[in-house]
Order: structure tokens, then C-alpha cells, then sequence
């Protein structure tokens, strides 16, 4: 099968570790990946901050890009979650039909990277080898907007050598929210510091989740507080090997 | 999309506002020991029992659906209904008053309570009078209003205002109460522990006392049947019974979209609010009434306040089929760790930041929408399934269309987020930019990460490091892949010229991204 990555604009120049590893796992598997060169972002910030019409050059190149692919995969529910829940609405709201008709097909075709593993690829084995203590924490809109529900931990529970420990009052935000870390940061914060007491209360040596941005955040603290405690993404996870990755 | 409303629909006066911009409201509420205490007790005991009460019902979602229904049929013929309201109310005795917004609800009641020469009210716990501030306006016309709901009164009596739509003396405790009541209440036994029961006996024994001789009641409606003119009050402490049948005269102020069409639609309701807002499966008194009892004068005070105006906005018009449940403020992490006083309004949490300012108008309210991460667990919990998220999103849009249009020039983040714009909807423009970015390897080169960022970025290192840019962005790790690798480099999507500086050799291949154990970046 051949399918196409969204990369997306944070892990392509802040955490491409992100990406390389969702590569080496979707290949493993036996998927032909692409990646086109002249992808962006989703726009998602855009939107969620008010400004919806900065995000119809955004939407229309990122349809333009990913409409020829028979599917597209996203390393982040959030990306994924603007794709399918915003693209086509902010293409009504410019007036634009066709792009919105455009963006409901490529939307219909972009799958999550758990999605995609277990709904359309079949595969929960997908032969990892983690021997560390690791946390999830499911991420707000993986959780609530795609409710990708038990995929991500049916992935994780069959990588060897894992010690999967529940994170108390796991469904909880992080307090990331895009531009609200930055317009709220006392609150964000406030939510950042008990996200952090639960996964210190885990005994984990890795906090994973399946969006890099809410692992910026979580990661950002538990850096500051130097607790030792490290992120992974769920990609990052599932693309190690016994052999190495 | 201008949002253009409806013209000459009233805006919303009154208890509606934000009094501080809401981070440094919240800031100041967080920076409250014995409130975030306080507060996160109240809301997670809650939030535990309300999903054990939910989870009993089969047909939940259903009814949820059922909710939501109901309540945009009302919406989408309220002409209709209200007249259908007046017309039950009216031909059973009760007298009818419209009021466009709280300034003239407030002259209604006050003029209404004056023609019976009474001093004083007693009040059943009612969000409409707290929102058109109706006590402060009795006050000034020299008119005592006495709150009778046990919360209700400990605010009341602590000069203080509701931080919560069901539980308004939420950001109390036992203790505190105890001294409010010992302080405010002149017939508090002065032995007074701060047990439960002891001080719930206290207010009691209080209240009888102005029950038995009060002569005006003024109530609100949970709902209200077009069908018949019925009103309904659902509460928890029978005070609101006592209240709507002791005095003679009964008033009761009800925002219009408060409506149900026929008597068989309380069955949902019925079924959705209790256990949404106490999670109890019934609501001990649930009292209902059609237009004006033996012996009693009822008024019916409608009012608008900014409702038609909300109603105007096709996407945030289903604010109005809230129910005043608060399951949303419960789950709320933001409402959580604020409290309610931070939102101005006394509609607070995840409804009163897509309420309010539609009701006064976003200028009014523009930081409310903003005040939430959009995590979602408000519109999971809704009881007539309100999307919420999908409605801060758009508020926000109105917010920044209303500063657009009052600002000369675009202000620093309206220029930013088009500067953003222009440069990612362009790959070639966005490749630049990432290489660009790599300056930012200057910074944290001795631990690998960042601690201070100078600017607007400042927020996020108050509490946050930030990594160090990696040396190779991913498109540029992919671009010099080894082209063995690769499966149909004719189908990759990379142009050919960009296929040739693949062949510039392999990469070394780190990776283990995130952060490592020590924060240190990679393995």
C-alpha cells in the first residue's frame, strides 16, 4: 500500500524525530511512504485563534497537495482532527464550494497514525521493542474529536519489553491549547503542573502521546522541573527494534 | 464571514460583563489556596457522580439528541411559542410583561413589587435575576430581597457574589460559612459549629422566619410549556416550594428561550437535568404551576437581554438551549482552577464563555472566548449536546473581526498570524523559514534547551523549556535520504531537481526525538 505523510509544520522543524520514526514504522509494515515536498501546515492555529480566512490559503494548498493520495497519515489527532472537523468548514466560510468538496474527500482519506495501523492496515504487532516504564496520556482531541479510543494503548501493549503504566486522571488536558500556553500561560500552567504530578506518580520513565505539540508541553515541563522523565511519541516507540532502530 | 447580527435586537445589560481581562483574573483566582482547594474538591466529587448517574441511563445519547431537538424547535419558532405562552398564562390569571432587557425587567419587578406596598421578597434561587442584578435594583428602591436557597443565602449574606450556576457558594467552605453565618445572620445560635447539619439548621430556622412572613415571592423557570402556560421550578431544598405558594404575590422573571412546547417534553428534561447538574436520578422538588393560583397575583416577566440578538448567529444561536445544568463548568479544567468570580459573568465556565458574549455583544466579553484550551470534555458532558469548542472557535472569529474593524491598522497578532499565513501556504516559502528558524541553535547549546524566550514567547517559558532547533529539519532528512531506500522516487512527490539532492548521500540516521530522560535530546 501506498499512502501519503502530512508531516505536519511542528514535527518538520521542531521534533522531525517524529516523522523519521512513523517512516521507519509504516515501512516496516510494508507501506510505500510519500512525502510531498510542498506540503505545509493544516492551519489549525489559524482557525483556533480567529483567524479562519488566514487559513483558506493554507487549506487550499494542503487539499492541492494530498488530494492525488489514496491515503494520507498524520502523526498528531490534533492535525488530523483539523482535517476532518475544520477544512472543509473554513472553506464555506470563504465562500468556496468546490474547495469545501475537495476538502471533505481528502478529509475522508487522512487517517491518524493509530487509525491507520489498527483500522485500515489491520496490524497491532507491529514488532517494537521498548523496555522502559512508559505513561499515555491520550491527548485531548484524539480522545474527544477523533476518538481514536483503545488503538494507540492496543499498539502500545503488544511492544515487547514494555511496562505500561496507567496515568491518573489520564483524559485530563495538558493545558497546551495552541495560543492559549501563550494567552493563558498562568492557567496553562496551573493545568501543566497536575498533568505533571500524575505522570511523576506513575513511576514512568516516559510520558507518550500521539501529538508532538501536547508532548512539547509536557515534555517543556517536566524538563524545567529536571525530572528525568522523558517523551516519546507513539511513533517513536513503535519504530524500535530489537535490532536497533 | 462578518457576523452582521440582528439589527436593533437589545444587547445584553447587566451581570454579564468581565470585569479584568481573564488571564490576570484567572491568575489572581490560581494564586487562591483555599479557592483551588475548595474548588477542586467540589468539581471532581461531582464530575464522579454525575458519569456514575449518566451511566445508568440506557438511552442517554438519545435523550441527548431528543434535548437538542426540542430545544432548536423552540428556538426556531420562538415568535410563535411565546405568544402561545402568553395567551395559556394570560387566559389562567396571570399577567404577562415583556422586558427587552434587564434595565427594564428590573423597573417591571420593582414597580410590580411597590403596587403591593411590601418592603421585602423573599427569592427563589433564580440565574435571570442574578443576571439582570435585579437584588442590587430592588435595594436601590429600598426593597430587601432575602435569597431562601441555602448557597444562595451564604452569598447573599457574605456580600458576595455566585461563582458557579447550581453550587454558587461553591468557592466556600464549611468553616467559612460558619463564620458568614456567626458575622450576617442575627438570629445564628451562637454556639455554632461548622457541622453541616448544624449550620444547615441555622439557615433553616432562619428562613422559616421569613417564609412565614413574607408576602412577595419572585422566582425564575427552569422551564416553560407554551402548551399550557405552565412553569416549572426543579430544586433541591424545598425553598422554592415555599416560596411560590406562601406569599400572595408571585413573581417570576424567565429568559424567553426557557420554553418547551407541550407538557410530554418535560419527560426529557426531566430526565437530562437532574442528573446532569446533581446526579441524582430525580430532583427532590420539582413544582409546577399554571397561571395564577387561588388567591394569589402572578406575574410572568419575559425577558430578552441579548437572547434575540444570539439567536441572530445561525452558529451560536444553540447557546440557548442551555439548561443551566453546569456539567460543563464540572468537567471544566479551566472553570476547575478559576473558579467562577475570573469570567465577570454570572454565567462562568465553558456555556458562560460562548453565553455571555453573545449576550452583551463580543467587545464586551472578548477575552471569554479564548479562555479555554478546547479540550472538549464540556461539550462531551452537555445534556443537549451544545458543541462547545466548535463555538468558542467561531466566537473567536467575531472577536478578532470586531477588533479588525475597530483598530486602524491590524494589530501585532493580526499581523503576525497573515505574516504565518502568507509564509506556510507556500512550501517554498515555509522551507526557508524552517532553515531561518535554525538560528534559534544559538540558543540552549549548553543543555540543549531553551529556558528564556524573549517577546510574546516569554509566556511559554515561564513554565516551559523549549528544545533546541534540531540541526536538520525533517524535509531536509528526507530530501537527502538514500534513494535505495526509497520505494518509486518518480511518485514521491519531490520534484527532479529535488530528486537529485537526494543522491548528496545518507544522512546519519539520529533520531529519538522528544526528550530524553535529563531533557537532554536525543539517544
Amino acid at each position: 500500500m501506498r499512502a501519503a505523510l502530512f508531516v505536519t509544520c511542528l514535527v518538520d522543524g521542531v521534533v522531525p524525530e517524529v516523522a523519521k520514526a512513523t517512516v521507519r514504522v509504516l515501512e516496516r509494515v510494508g507501506v510505500t511512504m510519500e512525502v510531498p515536498w510542498a506540503q505545509t501546515c493544516c492551519g489549525q492555529m489559524h482557525v483556533n485563534t480567529g483567524y479562519p480566512r488566514e487559513a483558506v490559503p493554507l487549506v487550499r494548498n494542503h487539499v492541492a497537495v494530498f488530494e492525488g493520495y489514496e491515503a494520507v497519515v498524520v502523526p498528531s489527532g490534533s492535525c488530523a482532527a483539523a482535517i476532518r472537523h475544520q477544512h472543509a468548514e473554513v472553506a464555506r466560510l470563504a465562500g468556496d464550494p468546490a474547495l469545501a468538496g475537495a476538502a471533505e474527500a481528502v478529509a475522508s482519506k487522512t487517517w491518524e497514525l493509530s487509525e491507520f495501523l489498527v483500522d485500515v492496515l489491520g496490524v497491532t504487532e507491529v514488532g517494537a521493542y521498548f523496555p522502559h516504564r512508559v505513561t499515555w496520556h491520550p491527548t485531548c482531541h484524539s480522545l474527544r474529536l477523533l476518538r481514536v479510543g483503545q488503538r494507540p494503548l492496543q499498539l502500545l501493549r503488544a511492544v515487547d519489553g514494555i511496562d505500561l503504566v496507567e496515568l491518573p486522571d489520564a483524559g485530563q488536558c495538558c493545558g497546551f491549547g495552541g495560543t492559549f500556553a501563550l494567552k493563558n500561560p498562568a492557567m496553562s500552567s496551573a493545568m501543566l503542573a497536575d498533568k505533571i504530578a500524575a505522570v511523576r506518580r506513575t513511576g514512568a520513565s516516559y510520558a507518550a502521546a500521539g501529538d508532538a505539540s501536547c508532548l512539547l508541553h509536557i515534555g517543556g515541563g517536566l524538563s524545567r522541573l529536571d525530572t528525568g522523565i522523558g517523551t516519546r511519541h507513539l511513533a517513536e516507540i513503535l519504530a524500535v527494534t530489537r535490532s536497533g532502530s | 464571514m462578518t457576523f452582521l447580527g440582528m439589527p436593533g435586537a437589545p444587547r445584553g445589560v447587566g451581570q454579564l460583563r468581565q470585569r479584568e481581562p481573564f488571564p490576570e483574573a484567572a491568575a489572581g483566582a490560581l494564586g487562591d489556596r483555599q479557592l483551588r482547594r475548595n474548588l477542586g474538591h467540589a468539581t471532581s466529587t461531582i464530575r464522579a457522580k454525575r458519569a456514575a448517574a449518566v451511566a445508568e441511563v440506557a438511552d442517554w445519547e438519545d435523550l441527548r439528541a431528543a434535548g437538542a431537538a426540542i430545544k432548536d424547535e423552540v428556538l426556531a419558532h420562538l415568535d410563535r411559542y411565546l405568544v402561545q405562552l402568553e395567551d395559556q398564562v394570560a387566559a389562567r390569571g396571570g399577567t404577562v410583561h415583556w422586558a427587552c432587557d434587564a434595565n427594564q425587567a428590573n423597573q417591571i419587578v420593582t414597580d410590580l413589587v411597590r403596587a403591593t406596598g411590601q418592603a421585602e421578597v423573599v427569592k427563589v434561587k433564580s440565574m435571570a435575576t442574578q443576571e439582570i442584578g435585579l437584588n442590587e435594583s430592588l435595594s436601590a428602591a429600598g426593597i430587601t430581597a432575602t435569597e431562601t436557597d441555602l448557597a444562595e443565602l451564604i452569598v447573599q449574606l457574605g456580600h458576595d457574589t455566585p461563582s458557579h450556576i447550581l453550587v454558587p457558594a461553591i468557592h466556600r467552605n464549611r468553616s467559612q460559612i460558619r463564620d458568614i453565618f456567626l458575622r450576617e445572620m442575627p438570629d445564628a445560635p451562637p454556639g455554632l459549629t461548622d457541622e453541616p447539619a448544624e449550620l444547615a439548621a441555622a439557615a433553616r430556622a432562619h428562613l422559616r422566619r421569613k417564609f412565614l412572613a413574607a408576602q412577595v415571592a419572585i422566582s425564575g423557570a427552569n422551564f416553560a410549556i407554551a402548551e399550557t402556560g405552565t412553569l416549572a421550578v426543579v430544586e433541591s431544598e424545598g425553598n422554592g416550594r415555599m416560596c411560590l405558594t406562601l406569599p400572595r404575590t408571585l413573581i417570576t422573571v424567565m429568559g424567553i428561550e426557557k420554553i418547551l412546547p407541550a407538557w410530554r417534553d418535560l419527560e426529557v428534561f426531566l430526565q437530562l437535568l437532574p442528573r446532569s447538574s446533581t446526579a441524582e436520578r430525580m430532583n427532590p422538588y420539582t413544582s409546577m404551576w399554571t397561571g395564577a393560583a387561588e388567591g394569589q397575583d402572578f406575574h410572568l416577566v419575559l425577558l430578552d437581554n441579548g437572547r434575540t440578538a444570539t439567536l441572530a448567529d445561525p452558529a451560536g444561536r444553540a447557546a440557548l438551549r442551555c439548561i443551566r445544568c453546569s456539567a460543563c463548568l464540572n468537567v471544566c479544567p479551566v472553570y476547575e482552577r478559576a473558579g467562577g468570580h475570573a469570567y465577570g459573568s454570572v454565567y462562568p465556565g465553558p456555556i458562560g464563555a460562548v453565553l455571555s458574549p453573545q449576550l452583551t455583544g463580543v467587545a464586551d466579553n472578548p477575552d471569554l472566548p479564548f479562555a479555554s484550551t478546547l479540550c472538549g470534555a464540556c461539550y462531551d458532558v452537555c445534556p443537549v449536546a451544545i458543541d462547545i469548542p466548535a463555538m468558542l472557535v467561531h466566537l473567536r472569529s467575531r472577536v478578532v473581526d470586531d477588533k479588525r474593524a475597530r483598530h486602524h491598522g491590524p494589530t501585532p497578532e493580526a499581523a503576525t498570524m497573515k505574516g504565518l499565513a502568507w509564509t506556510m501556504s507556500d512550501a517554498r516559502r515555509w522551507a526557508w523559514a524552517l532553515r531561518a528558524s535554525r538560528a534559534g541553535r544559538l540558543l540552549g547549546r549548553r543543555r540543549g534547551r531553551i529556558r528564556n524566550l524573549p517577546g510574546p514567547l516569554a509566556a511559554w517559558t515561564v513554565s516551559r523549556d523549549l528544545p533546541r532547533p534540531p540541526a536538520q529539519t525533517f524535509r531536509d532528512w528526507w530530501r537527502t535520504r538514500p534513494l535505495a531506500s526509497q520505494r518509486d522516487a518518480a511518485t514521491s512527490g519531490l520534484r527532479s531537481e529535488e530528486r537529485a539532492t537526494r543522491e548528496d548521500g545518507a544522512v546519519k540516521g539520529e533520531w529519538g526525538g522528544g526528550w530524553g530522560p535529563g531533557g537532554e535530546r536525543g539517544k
